[in-house]
């Protein structure tokens, strides 16, 4: 290629990754400087990191410590479990024959398509009926949910569980469920990887539900209690190197997993896309 | 006999989830819209719900906030599906071409805003579009030039800009894995027939990656049609963004503000018809230019 279409192209690379990384960087160094320094844009004055981090976990009574352990709690926990139950659907797609598999499997994709609101107010009114609005449940249940991930979970299963595998082990006389336990799951894990970490980016980044299900400050994921935040700072503009150091911490725990666990989010997303 | 109980304990999970947080709700929500809470009278009687029909979905569907944000959210798509897909696919090719030097660096920077939750890459933009705090607005301003992004025609361009920011590189990634999966011969008889990189580019890779385009294609604009959280974020400091801006937000609205269960069930299944319809259109006016 020519001299000119190379630069091209790494100059047009180049402009993409400033663009990506550029916010990211100002929140960094937004999130070490004080209210006067922030609002005079003043870029490298006003150093005050420490005392940022602290008012963090000191504004309002610790709140922010509280909003994070639950967001934690929603998205580790979560994740786990629905990983594990939309992995279970997939394989059960994958291996067993049955009447109307692929119409009921054709509802499960369909699913992917329904928008969160429409389905907020029914499970705000269900969960109402059942005494659960306002309480961790009413968060965590329906997160759980994944359609796309017992997609994902039947590619898997059909591409890491061959059938010989589990002819053998029923030959040696081993039940179904037992094998799934003992067999199939072990070679699915880097799947079931996958999934958690696609529930964990979702639930970390759950928003609407959290707001229409929760009023006790207690209960908030960091999303909802930075929005929540951001709300005061317009009146109150102490309330806004909290709310970027509050960000930077909210972002961490998501680009940790995803520069430790780089290889199953790969795989994941490529599965979904290609085949 | 056996093998039927295996299944249905490793299935079970599942479609209990299915029936409690997706069937049951969107049933409710169609039931919904065809009732409303009726106090007889004059609202000092006991409430009840009643039957009353389409009268919801003719409310709805003559409210002009509704149309509003139902024209405000198609405008959004236009907007932004094109210039993600483009976008997307474009470093994705220039990636793949071989040129490009430090590649996976260069990915991994490109796809490092994916990481950054949905509220928070809103409030960071937020805080970039915002006079004062903003080293962007604070150099144009130094160069002369007053610009607002929060304004009346900017502020929907500048949701296009959060939302292009937080997806451009995850999107770059799919089309990157399936470029990477065109059989090498392809491309080399393409360069023996005289094919520049360029023309190889937008002649034989793009239309080979095409079930990658119309899969991204089709999930954002799933995804872009339920538009909530950054308008509702950049709300909260600009009069450009009503309560009712997009359809989404009409419905919470409506439903937690309005405490008008009907209204909003009816709005409800409004966006899912038009979410349905138009998912099946793409779908159909992309097999047809298959053929």
């Amino acid at each position: 290629m020519t001299l000119l279409g190379r630069t091209t192209v790494n100059v047009v690379v180049g402009i993409s990754v400033l663009y990506t990384l550029l916010p990211v960087m100002w929140l960094v160094l937004a999130a070490t400087k004080n209210v006067d320094a922030l609002f005079n844009s003043d870029l490298f004055g006003g150093f005050s990191l420490v005392e940022n981090v602290q008012n963090l976990f000191a504004m309002d009574k610790g709140l922010y410590g509280r909003w994070y352990l639950n967001s934690l709690l929603y998205a580790v926990f979560g994740a786990a479990v629905s990983a594990f139950i939309s992995i279970a659907a997939g394989y059960a797609f994958d291996k067993y024959a049955f009447r109307h598999k692929e119409k009921l499997f054709g509802l499960v994709l369909a699913a992917v398509m329904v928008p969160q609101t429409v389905l907020a107010l029914p499970l705000y009114l269900m969960a109402s009926e059942a005494g659960l609005v306002n309480t961790f449940w009413a968060v965590f249940i329906p997160a759980l949910f994944n359609p796309f991930g017992v997609y994902l979970g039947r590619i898997f299963a059909q591409g890491y569980v061959p059938d010989e595998v589990l002819e053998a082990a029923r030959i040696d006389g081993a039940g179904d469920l037992a094998t799934y336990f003992k067999v199939a799951l072990r070679m699915l894990g880097p799947g079931l990887v996958t999934l958690f970490l696609f529930q964990l980016t979702t639930i970390w980044n759950n928003f609407f539900l959290p707001m229409v299900m929760l009023s006790d400050q207690l209960l908030y994921p960091v999303s909802l209690g930075l929005y929540q935040w951001n709300s005061s700072a317009t009146v109150s503009p102490e309330y806004y190197p909290v709310v970027i150091m509050g960000s930077l911490f909210a972002v961490l725990p998501l680009i940790l997993a995803f520069m430790l666990l780089q290889r199953f989010w790969k795989a994941g997303m490529t599965a979904g896309a290609v085949k | 006999m056996k093998g039927r109980l295996a299944c249905a304990v490793l299935m079970a999970p599942f479609f209990v989830l299915l029936v409690t947080v997706f069937l049951v709700p969107t049933g409710t929500a169609v039931w919904l819209s065809f009732f409303a809470a009726d106090q007889p009278g004059l609202g000092f009687g006991p409430e009840s719900t009643v039957f009353v029909g389409l009268r919801s979905y003719l409310a709805v569907l003559s409210d002009p906030t509704f149309l509003n944000g139902l024209l405000t959210v198609v405008l959004y798509c236009l907007l932004y599906i094109p210039l993600m897909v483009v976008g997307a696919l474009t470093l994705a090719l220039l990636l793949d071409s071989g040129v490009a030097k430090l590649r996976s660096w260069a990915q991994m920077s490109l796809y490092l805003p994916h990481a950054v939750p949905g509220i928070i890459a809103a409030l960071i933009w937020l805080y970039l579009y915002t006079p004062g705090l903003s080293p962007i607005v604070d150099l144009f301003a130094r160069a002369d030039i007053q610009i607002n992004f929060l304004g009346i025609d900017t502020v929907l361009p500048s949701i296009v800009n959060i939302a292009l920011w937080s997806n451009l590189g995850y999107n770059m990634v799919i089309f990157y894995a399936a470029l990477q999966a065109v059989p090498r011969e392809v491309l080399e008889a393409s360069v023996v027939d005289g094919a520049g990189p360029v023309k190889q580019a937008v002649r034989i890779k793009a239309p080979l990656v095409r079930g990658a385009i119309v899969t991204v294609g089709i999930f954002t604009l799933i995804w872009a049609l339920q538009l909530f959280t950054e308008p509702v974020l950049l709300s909260q400091s600009t009069p450009m963004i009503s309560a009712r801006f997009s359809p989404s937000m009409y419905i919470y609205d409506a439903a937690f503000t309005r405490n008008n269960y009907g209204l909003a069930a009816a709005a409800s299944v409004v966006l899912l018809a038009f979410t349905i319809a138009l998912s099946y259109g793409v779908t159909r006016w992309t097999n047809r230019k298959a053929i």
